[in-house]
């Protein structure tokens, strides 16, 4: 059910033997993370597919990854519970935290069925073509990014660059992040490397679009306005 | 790398590319470009284009003259250009010998195999040149197109205009200006790029030249970025910035200390010192590049550093409060006809030599050290630059430093391309010894 672009997120790590088993006999591409940062860190360009959260060993920790998740700072759609019987209550006042829930032990057929569903109403059956911010719009089929209309001359790292910022809005990322899941690790450059790219990318935007890219000071950069209304932060000229 | 070339031929698909250009640079610094269509351009990402490398300055080995170009993807750019009916692309090419080895004449892996080395130690060298250049009427006569100077505001003129379409088409390619103006010289400007990695950084430069000499051929005027084009003006330098960064750290930045600066800052500095002369062959290459290094216009002559003299060969920058990223030092030797490749792989050698061997950096020079006598100078310790690209060469050939830094092949091909232009020189009867000579001997 999954294609190349689609990974889920899988809490605890390592996930649950059953759960594990299941999500590979369905086709699923998913990876198991501990916790919040990790997601983060592992967190793919287009953002996760879904999470599956598994509560049943560790609720404190599975409700802290939720209640983040939320916030935004990873990108996911939808989030499948999986609590047990016993923990039923649990689910009273935390409705904001979950998309579905699904009592553990499952039946696989269900646990699958649960989460088509779950990617069907978040429109994550096929991976999105386009993004598109105010007036930049890039196209990930063609690769090709559009000012008004004008197509933006870029690298393959210019534009890598460009579409982790236009899928992930409003968001302050540090150098390091940007480093790790723009340039991946196995790039051994400095972090400076960022603030290179991003300093082209703003020269190619153009001047209107150039501060689109903002530069959060000793944090690092983000695109767009901040998700956070009275929170802007002035930009660094330098 | 499946990705990036994914990139390329969509790119070039979508936006109409008619051309690719794959650049490559030889050992003198010179640009060479093959030209591919499209339909070629797969089979040039997967398996590189083959040409023959003897045809090359300092490539040629008669017995492997056949090489590959590998196009590096990730240096995919289109062209600006006037036309927009014919868009043209370039990438950079790594050159390989067919049973896939790098080339070790190819300067960009010379540069590649320096970096590799700073980076063992943990360092990402940052480059950033403040590139100046003449514009004249042609290529064939010294003709200004104005007698401005230093920071001149100097209306409608023509030079300025095209200083500032070569700033707009740089920005266009990603080559971000950091400031630019009216130099000293008549008709003479400069423009800074903005630091970047030296590997990126030498690919600008090689871009930088000929966009600027694209830009002034367009409006009928010819950009030269000849060392020293006038008698008696000033000549045209390529100050470069350097700094090493430790991950996000600047490396060369330690706020406790009185010059702001860190030991490994004064140890670079202290190589380069030491080791000026022995890469000055390089990073001043040509007969005429030691016509510039001459006292009066502010180019180096003496080995000595200083903070805010500027005939000091290495100059520290005043690093502006708070702002520990922009600490660097500034070589002031190189020129901009230097091959940046090789220049900057040999500047960071010595600079990295020092922090190897521990160098201890002299005390700084705070007098005017030109209006010191020779005695003076010695007393204190302070060297000079090589007078003549002969000395130069007598320098570099009995270096270790740069044998290793630039390896065997590069460090001997270019030992006997310039011997042979000394020679040549040397046998040329001057226009000085005419008008001086001819009249009253």
């Amino acid at each position: 059910m999954g294609t190349l672009n689609e990974l889920l997120l899988v809490f605890p790590d390592p996930a649950p033997p059953l759960l594990a088993q299941t999500l590979d006999l369905s086709g699923v591409r998913w990876k198991s993370v501990g916790n919040a940062a990790i997601a983060m860190q592992y967190e793919p360009v287009d953002g996760w597919t879904g999470a599956v959260v598994c509560a049943d060993d560790d609720p404190e920790g599975a409700f802290t990854l939720c209640r983040t998740l939320r916030k935004g700072d990873s990108r996911v759609e939808s989030i499948l519970l999986l609590i047990t019987g016993a923990q039923l209550h649990d689910l009273e006042h935390r409705e904001d935290l979950f998309d579905d829930f699904c009592l553990t032990p499952f039946h696989p057929k269900e646990l699958e069925a649960r989460l088509r569903h779950l990617m069907f109403r978040a429109g994550r059956a096929g991976s999105p073509e386009v993004a598109s911010y105010g007036d930049l719009v890039l196209n990930f089929e063609t690769y090709q990014a559009a000012v008004s209309g004008k197509p933006l001359d870029l690298t393959y790292m210019e534009y890598e660059l460009l579409k982790f910022f236009v899928t992930h809005p409003g968001k302050v990322f540090t150098r390091e992040q940007l480093l790790s899941r723009v340039w991946g690790y196995e790039y051994y450059g400095g972090a400076r490397t960022v603030d290179v790219h991003v300093r082209r990318l703003r020269a190619k935007l153009g001047e209107e679009n150039a501060n689109l890219i903002q530069t959060v000071r000793s944090v690092g950069y983000r695109f767009g306005q901040s998700r956070w209304p009275g929170t802007t932060q002035p930009r660094d000229l330098g | 790398m499946e990705r990036q070339n994914e990139y390329v031929l969509r790119t070039v698909e979508e936006r109409g590319v008619r051309f690719v250009r794959l650049w490559f640079t030889d050992v003198l610094g010179f640009l060479k470009s093959v030209e591919i269509t499209p339909a070629e351009l797969q089979a040039a990402l997967e398996e590189g284009m083959t040409f023959d490398g003897s045809t090359i300055e300092g490539y040629s080995r008669i017995q492997e003259s056949d090489m590959l170009a590998r196009p590096d993807a990730n240096t995919f750019e289109l062209l600006p250009t006037d036309d927009s009916d014919t868009a043209v692309a370039r990438m950079f090419c790594d050159i390989s010998t067919f049973s896939g080895e790098p080339f070790d004449g190819d300067p960009r892996n010379v540069l590649k195999r320096n970096l590799e080395r700073a980076r063992e130690k943990g360092f990402t060298f940052f480059v950033g040149p403040e590139m100046e250049f003449f514009y004249f009427r042609s290529g064939a006569n010294v003709e200004p197109l104005d007698t401005a100077g230093y920071f001149d505001l100097t209306a409608h003129d023509l030079g300025s205009r095209l200083r500032k379409q070569t700033v707009l088409r740089l920005e266009a390619m990603g080559i971000p200006v950091e400031y630019s103006f009216h130099e000293n010289g008549p008709s003479q400007h400069e423009i800074d790029l903005r630091y970047t990695d030296a590997l990126e950084m030498a690919d600008n430069v090689m871009t930088f030249r000929l966009i600027t000499k694209e830009v002034a051929a367009d409006h009928g005027v010819y950009a030269t970025f000849m060392p020293k084009p006038i008698t008696g003006a000033f000549g045209s330098g390529m100050h470069t910035h350097v700094s090493l960064f430790e991950g996000d750290v600047n490396a060369f930045h330690d706020p406790g200390d009185e010059y702001g600066m860190s030991k490994i800052a004064k140890h670079f500095i202290a190589g380069l010192l030491v080791h000026a002369s022995e890469i000055c062959a390089v990073t001043n290459q040509w007969v005429n590049s030691y016509k510039r290094l001459i006292p009066g216009y502010e180019a180096p002559v003496y080995k000595c550093w200083a903070r805010n003299n500027r005939s000091a060969l290495v100059r520290v920058p005043l690093s502006k409060t708070g702002k520990n990223e922009s600490s660097r030092i500034e070589f002031r030797a190189p020129d901009p006809a230097c091959n940046p490749y090789l220049a900057f792989s040999l500047i960071l050698a010595a600079g990295l030599k020092g922090i190897e061997e521990g160098y201890q950096l002299p005390a700084e020079a705070t007098d005017n050290i030109y209006a010191l006598t020779d005695e003076e100078r010695v007393a204190e310790g302070i060297g000079s630059l090589p007078g003549s690209l002969r000395d130069a060469l007598d320098a570099m050939e009995h270096s270790a430093l740069v044998a290793e830094a630039l390896g065997g092949h590069v460090f001997e091909n270019f030992l006997v391309n310039k011997r042979r232009e000394w020679a040549d020189y040397k046998a040329d009867v001057t226009p000085f010894e005419i008008a001086r000579y001819l009249g009253t001997l």
